[in-house]
């Protein structure tokens, strides 16, 4: 089939290609397909040791109706969105200002800095571990949302700073340029001039730190545990303690942990991918 | 007069300002981003190397010791094996995660075609990595439960005894690469993907031309193309794979007997689990960890350092 497009080939070819790919599909999303089953399994199924048979009878309702009144999990859901939301404004915001800082202006430091941000970004979580939740305990951000708002913005500066300034990098820099013999103030030209032509990458990076930090398990239980402050990923786990063999409602509260960034994913797909793939098209 | 003189001086500061606009306004710009990426990330990675150098349990007085945290690594004097089988995880990590790379080309070959609903295949096939890595884990270890999973389910149709995976020190740091492999397979296919579209078909048809077909086709003519994507894959790969810890906490916590353990999960049960609180111990491994990444990080700095040169 490679690189010959499907279409110039036989029509045997063509017909074994269309029936090959939800084939493929199936087999690669199965694990998915799995919890998706368990999770509209009534409970009997279970202890009758029904585990990949037919459902005995469809509880999807009564299964997702525990999850969200008789749980906690729309609590971890709550505590994701105002754990998420801001940061994601704030790392978007702080990053399109270096990258802006370091995409248009020519100081000696410059690369220094890029590569500084760079580095950070690479570097190992467990390095940091200590002494942040410290910085976290002295400031009496332990175990708030505030706290992992902070070091998550701050954290995920460094790749967005790399992002913007690489996008920034490849606007027409004559625009740039003529606002400034005209004598627009440097603030005007970013407000004016950038931030406009920006919009692409503003909502490709929102996307993509939306998922990192709605996925993120790491942060969450190094600065925070109970139900108060932590979100949905670290949630789930003291779910998984408490429903330990109750198959049906870990399914269903996964599923229900999985769908905001997923549903983020389709709304946003295009920016999403461009965002991801930054770099790999030359 | 004094109202004048003040006038004076903020038109003198407004127009100095306005002067030296173009050297102020980088650092106006970078400071609040600079300032909480120093706080949060440069700081804490000296902090930790100093911290190595102490004994600490997070709440009393620190006591100096040295490199005898390092020593006691070294010779294991604390945790028998745990330190080497840690090490030597990371590096089956490090080498079975980047299969990962071919076989998302793979996926991405398979699935550059343009037929009817291939765009929404393509975002299917993508799924597994927008899901959180707890729910992978979660998913994945059910499907190695040695009761009711679905692989010894399959084992059983073709006559093999039931497996525990995850309790199986041999097998159980395979099994979670494994895991792991899925979300990162599908980075790497979306990587591909993306280049293939930009893949010339001059060169294709230049190279048919010439004779070249399937696998030498691909060699010589294709994946040359794909040269920053493939940079890409190899980056986000070599990182993941050391990172590697939502997967093995989920999964096994380290377990059975400490034999899924890396690195990064090693340092968390020293410092924070119920191996407890010896802070200093912890950050001596995580400089280890650093130390190994810090090899990467210098050779992706490089290559980048490299292309801004070529500008």
């Amino acid at each position: 089939m490679f690189p010959t497009p499907i279409e110039k080939q036989s029509r045997a070819a063509q017909l074994t290609y269309q029936s090959l790919l939800p084939v493929a599909l199936l087999m690669w999303l199965a694990p998915l397909l799995a919890v998706a089953l368990f999770s509209i399994k009534p409970d009997t199924d279970f202890t009758n040791a029904n585990y990949w048979g037919w459902p005995s009878s469809f509880e999807g309702i009564t299964n997702y109706g525990k999850v969200f009144f008789e749980s906690d999990m729309p609590r971890y859901l709550l505590n994701s969105v105002f754990i998420t939301v801001p940061t994601v404004i704030g790392a978007v915001a702080l990053s399109t200002m270096t990258g802006f800082a370091l995409g248009v202006y020519k100081f000696r430091a410059n690369l220094w800095i890029f590569f500084m941000f760079v580095a950070g970004n690479f570097v190992p979580f467990q390095i940091l571990m200590v002494p942040v939740r410290d910085l976290t305990l002295d400031l009496g951000l332990y175990n708030t949302k505030t706290g992992l708002v902070l070091f998550h913005v701050a954290f995920q500066t460094g790749f967005c700073t790399l992002f913007m300034r690489n996008f920034i990098r490849a606007l027409p820099f004559e625009l740039i340029e003529a606002a400034r013999v005209e004598g627009v103030s440097e603030w005007r030209i970013f407000w004016y001039v950038v931030l406009p032509l920006m919009k692409p990458a503003l909502a490709a990076l929102a996307v993509l730190i939306f998922t990192f930090i709605w996925n993120d398990y790491f942060w969450a239980v190094v600065l925070t545990q109970g139900s108060e402050s932590q979100p949905v990923t670290a949630g789930i786990t003291s779910f998984n303690a408490q429903y330990r063999a109750a198959y049906h409602l870990m399914s269903a509260g996964s599923i229900v942990a999985a769908l905001p960034p997923v549903a983020m994913f389709f709304l946003m797909q295009k920016h999403f991918i461009a965002g991801l793939t930054l770099g790999a098209v030359k | 007069m004094a109202d004048t003189a003040a006038l004076q001086t903020s038109v003198d500061t407004r127009s100095w300002f306005h002067r030296n606009q173009q050297s102020i306004a980088p650092w106006l710009f970078l400071a609040p981003g600079i300032l909480f990426f120093l706080v949060y990330v440069i700081f804490p990675v000296f902090q930790s190397f100093n911290l190595s150098l102490y004994d600490w349990d997070g709440l009393g007085a620190k006591e100096y010791v040295g490199m005898r945290n390092y020593e006691d690594l070294y010779w294991e004097f604390v945790d028998r094996d745990a330190f080497y089988v840690s090490l030597k995880n990371n590096l089956i990590w490090l080498v079975l995660y980047l299969l990962a790379i071919p076989a998302g080309l793979f996926i991405a070959l398979f699935l550059n075609q343009t037929v009817t609903g291939i765009r929404l295949y393509k975002s299917l096939f993508f799924f597994p990595f927008v899901i959180s890595q707890v729910v992978v884990g979660l998913v994945f270890s059910w499907f190695y439960d040695p009761t009711f999973g679905l692989l010894n389910v399959m084992l059983g149709w073709v006559g093999m005894g039931p497996i525990n995976v995850l309790g199986n020190e041999d097998l159980v740091t395979y099994g979670i690469i494994a895991a792991g492999l899925w979300p990162q397979t599908a980075y790497c296919m979306i990587l591909y993907l993306t280049g293939l579209n930009a893949v010339d078909p001059e060169q294709i048809e230049a190279g048919r031309l010439d004779g070249a077909k399937g696998v030498r086709m691909l060699w010589h003519v294709v994946l040359p193309q794909l040269k920053p994507a493939t940079f890409i894959a190899f980056v986000v790969t070599i990182i993941g794979a050391l990172r590697s810890f939502d997967l093995i906490s989920i999964m096994t916590q380290g377990g059975p007997f400490g034999s899924s353990r890396v690195l990064a999960y090693y340092m968390f049960e020293v410092a924070l689990s119920e191996y407890g609180f010896r802070m200093g111990y912890g950050a001596a491994i995580a400089v280890v960890l650093f130390l190994i990444m810090l090899c990467f990080i210098a050779y992706f700095l490089w290559s980048m350092y490299q292309e801004e040169k070529g500008r």
